[in-house]
């Protein structure tokens, strides 16, 4: 069985993203919106990561030897300005995505396993990781046009 | 002269009890006999009071309430009786001002208008039209914001433009929106004279709509007097009248309100029915509320829980309530949030749409409700939805212009939005009209950057050489209310007409000339090569509005300027259905969420990210209210050690906004005319402060120094009034203005600033 080495993936991924949050919020604490709301949105990932550590417990006899880092090199240097701040958007988003997609994966074992409690940490992670995503792309659709045609 | 009452001393005038009709009362001031009166309404507050302006030899000389007028019945209050002397002010503008050389010069008009002008169409050839922003006000007239609206969105083609009311009125039209489908105020003002109980929170009728206060000072002076639940952490004039006042910590709004909608559940006050066959999204509601328990609530907010239940207890039994809530909520820590909770009070009450029920999500300006309605702040004109396609192809049709021309790839860009992007340099030319964010707006060293910056080309329309116009590059001298035609539609949806009294001074023009004027030299056109704004009277333009309107919830189409001159102020919806106007909104509890019809597809709440369309068509509420509830967030700054004090800001009773009128009617001026560093006894004491000691309040962004006043508040909470600046600054040369201290930040679904907290320290200034 390879759930457990997929649990490590979505561990994982959700750190990642955590720390992700957390580093546009540093990156860009000039635009009030962004830095306020990556923390809020980097503590719920930090949220997920919790509960997911148990199931990665549970799992782990099962993990099979598959790596289970499939890191992306995203966010490689601190960047500042507005462009910048769209790139960084961008990435939070296709994080968001990976997360999202793992929890999708992890659903469907959920259900074959009948495994209750792991079926409702999907349904209240999962939700909140579409708000990150929703609210991300909101902003990345605002700041698209001012960035790419008017800003230095 | 005639002067029908003392409004300084006795601010809302002697008692007129009564149940059912509010008696009338001709309040009125004159400094000399008019020679003749013209027909207006007050613009200093949002209450919208009808009024005569006396002319006596081409000048203002005095005001009287409109004794036929369905919102005041005759009266008026200080600052309405007074405020019209800043009119015959001299140090009015009376010619276009250009930087030259650092120095603000007199120019002619066509000097400053093709500066203007040229800056427009080269900005425009090198970085498109998002190189422009506007921010204007809530104090212009229904033609002034409909014709800019028009030239931004259609001309231009700018997502950049908003008013000030995104300081004063952004929350209320994003609760509306959000509760109910689109901006409106589903009651009437006359609710108040019916009405069983009366919600008010974060919301100092008092101070901030005197002459509305005074009819519920008649009613509780009447045999049958409403109870009056007033929820605000100061105790103001409102909160001494109140039958049960809670007064929260600073930031809890949320947590108070889900209290209160918790008990309503529990003790079952709820109208079942109402919630089953006209609401969405009670179980998220229930859900969401449910661990509010009075105990909770008294620990987090310092409320007793003896006072939410009697609270409850007073919400929960009453046959009618109106509800209202204003910048307490509006510019505090969630404030859209916690402005639904209150839609969600009488929601699941039921109480709604019926004589004595009322939701009054307050306006703070007198014309703040057009800049929502016209589209010259982030909305589009007639309450249309920016993400629905069809509602842009109405509007494209309407000015005959391709729909891609109107920016609709996002949201309009909110105020806070458009002050970073001249901080970083990607908006280039910002046109400020009637209004003053040098004082306006939060942490004031970083905006007075912004305004000096060399690469931002600042125009300021303005009557005043306000803190604002001084850092100008063009002034455009403005002419006031009482010297230009036009319309305005105050809280409870009443369109008043305001007639030209005298004419503006020296070369001073109407803000609809300028934008006229702009119009006509930029050539902006529509695709038949016609010209883009067809109209060149403010009659005109009104007839245009009452087309763009026509079939929007704020349909003016029955309305014209003949019959908006023979009487009272007249409530839209005005049309064949309605040719007299409605008092109530959602008669039949039908709401405007239709997928098709709303302005919105809603947010969320925690996010601010906007709802896909899609999402929002897939469980259509199809005229159903939205019932949506978010948890309590702690506020992002508090105090701590280095600044232990919570910090808030708010109005006093003579003054209106930054005081460019009112600091300008003697008396006002006379009545208040320094502000103050309110605390209480408590902490006076503990930093052996007296009452009239210079106290300097410093938080992480500023500093200001004001007199204490040591009076009711929370101890631990210190207050200043936001209105005082620098035109007319006391000789030591401090930094007294309160938005020094206050905090960049806003609401993620209004995008509304927060004034209502801060982390300050404070020490004694010891000459």
């Amino acid at each position: 069985m390879h759930l457990g080495n997929y649990l490590g993936i979505l561990e994982n991924s959700e750190k990642q993203l955590c720390d992700a949050f957390e580093q546009v919020a540093r990156h860009h604490k000039d635009e009030p919106d962004i830095e306020q709301m990556c923390h809020k949105l980097s503590a719920w990932s930090r949220e997920h990561r919790g509960r997911v550590m148990g199931f990665v417990a549970k799992y782990s006899e099962d993990r099979s030897s598959e790596p289970k880092n499939l890191k992306r090199d995203l966010f490689d240097q601190p960047r500042k300005g507005s462009l910048a701040l769209l790139r960084d958007l961008h990435d939070l988003w296709l994080l968001t995505q990976e997360v999202q997609l793992c929890w999708t994966v992890i659903k469907q074992a959920a259900l074959a396993l009948r495994d209750e409690e792991l079926k409702a940490t999907y349904e209240f992670c999962c939700a909140r990781t579409k708000r990150q995503g929703d609210w991300l792309l909101g902003r990345i659709k605002q700041a698209a046009p001012q960035t790419l045609i008017v800003a230095a | 002269m005639p002067e029908t009452r003392d409004s300084i001393h006795d601010i809302w005038g002697p008692r007129t009890p009564h149940q059912g009709q509010w008696p009338t009362r001709v309040d009125e001031r004159t400094t000399e006999e008019p020679d003749h009166w013209v027909q207006s309404a007050c613009v200093l507050c949002s209450n919208g009071c009808g009024c005569d302006i006396g002319v006596k030899n081409g000048r203002i000389v005095g005001v009287r309430g409109r004794a036929v007028d369905r919102v005041n019945h005759g009266r008026l209050g200080p600052k309405g009786l007074h405020g019209w002397e800043a009119n015959n002010s001299p140090d009015r503008l009376t010619t276009p001002l250009i930087r030259r050389n650092g120095q603000l010069e007199p120019a002619t008009w066509d000097e400053a208008m093709s500066l203007i002008v040229s800056k427009s169409k080269e900005l425009i050839k090198e970085h498109t039209a998002s190189a422009i922003g506007f921010y204007t006000s809530g104090q212009l007239f229904i033609e002034d914001y409909y014709t800019l609206g028009v030239l931004g969105k259609a001309g231009l083609g700018t997502p950049h433009m908003d008013g000030n009311t995104r300081l004063c009125t952004a929350t209320a039209g994003a609760a509306l929106k959000i509760t109910f489908g689109t901006d409106g105020q589903a009651g009437s003002y006359a609710d108040l004279d019916t009405t069983e109980a009366v919600l008010l929170v974060g919301h100092n009728m008092a101070s901030q709509q005197t002459v509305l206060w005074a009819r519920v000072l008649d009613r509780l002076a009447s045999p049958n007097p409403p109870q009056l639940v007033v929820i605000d952490p100061r105790r103001t004039f409102t909160a001494e009248q109140a039958t049960v006042h809670l007064a929260p910590r600073a930031g809890t709004n949320v947590a108070v309100l889900n209290g209160l909608l918790h008990l309503l559940i529990e003790n079952g006050h709820v109208n079942y029915d109402f919630i089953e066959n006209h609401t969405v999204g009670f179980e998220k509601l229930v859900k969401t509320v449910g661990k509010w328990t009075p105990e909770r609530v008294e620990a987090l907010t310092g409320v007793p829980a003896a006072k939410l239940w009697a609270a409850a207890e007073i919400l929960g039994t009453c046959r009618t309530l109106v509800s209202t809530a204003l910048q307490g909520v509006y510019q505090s820590m969630q404030a859209t949030a916690a402005a639904v909770q209150v839609n969600n009070i009488n929601l699941v009450r039921g109480l709604l749409g019926s004589p004595g029920n009322a939701i009054l999500q307050m306006n703070g300006q007198p014309t703040s409700q057009n800049t929502r309605e016209c589209g010259a702040d982030g909305d589009l004109p007639g309450f249309r939805n920016w993400d629905n396609p069809d509602h842009i192809k109405e509007l494209a049709k309407l000015w005959n212009v391709e729909m891609d021309k109107i920016p609709h790839w996002a949201p309009p860009t909110h105020a806070m939005q458009i002050w970073r992007y001249c901080e970083t340099g990607s908006i280039k030319m910002l046109w400020i009209q009637a209004t003053n964010p040098a004082v306006s707006l939060p942490e004031l060293d970083r905006i007075r950057k912004i305004l000096k910056k060399k690469d931002l080309l600042v125009v300021v329309q303005d009557a005043f050489m306000t803190e604002t116009a001084k850092l100008a590059d063009v002034v455009l001298p403005a002419a006031l209310w009482g010297e230009k035609t036009g319309t305005f539609t105050n809280t409870d949806r009443t369109v008043h007409i305001s007639h030209k009294a005298v004419d503006p001074p020296g070369q001073a023009r109407p803000d609809f000339d300028i934008l006229l004027d702009y119009a006509q030299r930029m050539e902006f056109r529509d695709k038949d090569g016609a010209p883009l704004i067809k109209w060149t009277t403010p009659e005109e333009c009104f007839e245009a509005w009452k087309a763009c309107s026509k079939g929007r919830p704020c349909d003016y189409s029955g309305m014209s300027y003949a019959k908006l001159s023979e009487g009272s102020g007249i409530q839209w919806p005005c049309n064949e259905q309605y040719p007299d106007g409605a008092a109530h909104l959602y008669p039949d509890h039908q709401f405007n969420t239709h997928a098709d019809y709303c302005e919105t597809y809603g947010y969320d709440l925690v996010t601010g990210a906007e709802k896909q369309p899609q999402e929002y068509k897939a469980n259509d509420p199809n005229g159903r209210a939205i019932l949506l509830a978010a948890d309590y967030e702690p506020p992002h700054e508090e105090p701590d050690e280095a600044y232990p004090l919570w910090f808030t800001t708010g109005r006093v009773v003579h003054h209106f906004h930054t005081r460019t009128k009112t600091g300008r009617a003697r008396a006002l001026q006379a009545a208040a005319p320094e502000g103050f560093v309110q605390l209480s006894a408590e902490d006076a004491a503990r930093y052996d402060i007296a009452d009239g000691d210079l106290v300097e309040v410093t938080s992480r962004r500023g500093r200001a120094t004001e007199p204490a006043r040591i009076s009711g508040i929370e101890p631990g909470l210190v207050f200043m009034p936001f209105h005082y600046g620098y035109w007319d600054q006391p000789e030591d040369g401090r930094k007294r203005a309160a938005n020094e201290l206050t905090i960049t930040e806003w609401d993620p679904v209004s995008k509304q600033p927060h004034f209502k907290y801060a982390a300050v320290r404070i020490r004694k200034v010891t000459a």
